[in-house]
């Protein structure tokens, strides 16, 4: 599991890549984690080099949606292949997490609940 | 067929378990993304164990096997810990609960469950196994018979 983290002056990316299960979960933690302290309202994670998600990379996601909504704070998540889309949709996270096909459609989607 | 596969008791396993689950699927032709539901479910499985039941002991030996019947796909795990798991008691957390409660963990076997036609734990006297079943026509050995009369 490899996760690059870009910043400017809009957006926080957090950018997955390789497999984010029990081992590798921590990684994405600590990440947004990072991001709540530095005061960051718009993380993006793009998910287009992710390739597996097992319940503990759900389950990070899952943790900080109350503190999110506590503190006005929009996450999307963009990218994501069809096989690890379908996981958030079995427990029905789509339906809870802001979810893009594509970075363009998740800055916009971020512009829109800004407006 | 049976496919077996050993592994020991650590989270670096799970990779290769994975890899295995999806290198054997692979040959009963399925969708992408029923391959993957039956990896994540294994893996799963697997990561319980590993964590809760072994406390990631790296000594600790299981082992996975996956065996192709009719209509069928059987996944068990054999665990030889004595950590006991009532099954029977499980309760399917409410998924808005644990997003209020800021839980990281929990909606493990709601995925089991929800991708896996049957899921039980088999208690034997030294160990216990843990048995998925997903229903899916998978192709048996193919036997090709030829006609004599047309082979010159």
């Amino acid at each position: 599991m490899q996760i690059n983290i870009l910043q400017d002056s809009k957006f926080y990316a957090i950018a997955l890549k390789g497999d984010l299960d029990a081992g590798s979960s921590i990684l994405l933690d600590n990440a947004i984690e990072e991001a709540i302290k530095l005061g960051e309202k718009y993380i993006l994670i793009n998910c287009i080099e992710l390739d597996y998600i097992a319940s503990a990379g759900l389950g990070v996601f899952m943790s900080y949606l109350q503190e999110f909504d506590e503190k006005k704070i929009t996450m999307v998540v963009y990218g994501l292949q069809n096989k690890v889309l379908n996981v958030f949709q079995i427990l029905g996270l789509d339906q809870l997490i802001n979810i893009a096909s594509s970075e363009e459609e998740a800055k916009n989607l971020n512009h829109d609940i800004q407006v | 067929m049976i496919y077996r596969y050993n592994f020991y008791s650590s989270k670096e396993s799970l990779k290769g378990i994975r890899t295995f689950v999806a290198d054997t699927l692979l040959l009963f032709n399925l969708t992408e993304i029923i391959t993957n539901q039956l990896v994540l479910a294994t893996d799963e499985i697997c990561a319980n164990l590993i964590i809760h039941a072994h406390q990631t002991n790296e000594n600790d030996p299981l082992e996975l096997s996956i065996e192709n019947k009719k209509n069928k796909i059987i996944f068990e795990i054999t665990d030889k810990s004595d950590v006991p798991f009532d099954l029977k008691n499980y309760k399917q957390p409410d998924i808005l609960e644990i997003v209020k409660q800021r839980k990281k963990g929990g909606v493990g076997l709601m995925l089991v469950n929800s991708v896996m036609d049957t899921f039980e734990i088999k208690k034997k006297e030294n160990y216990s196994i843990w048995r998925l079943s997903k229903n899916i026509p998978v192709p048996q050995r193919i036997t090709i018979q030829t006609d004599p009369s047309i082979v010159s």
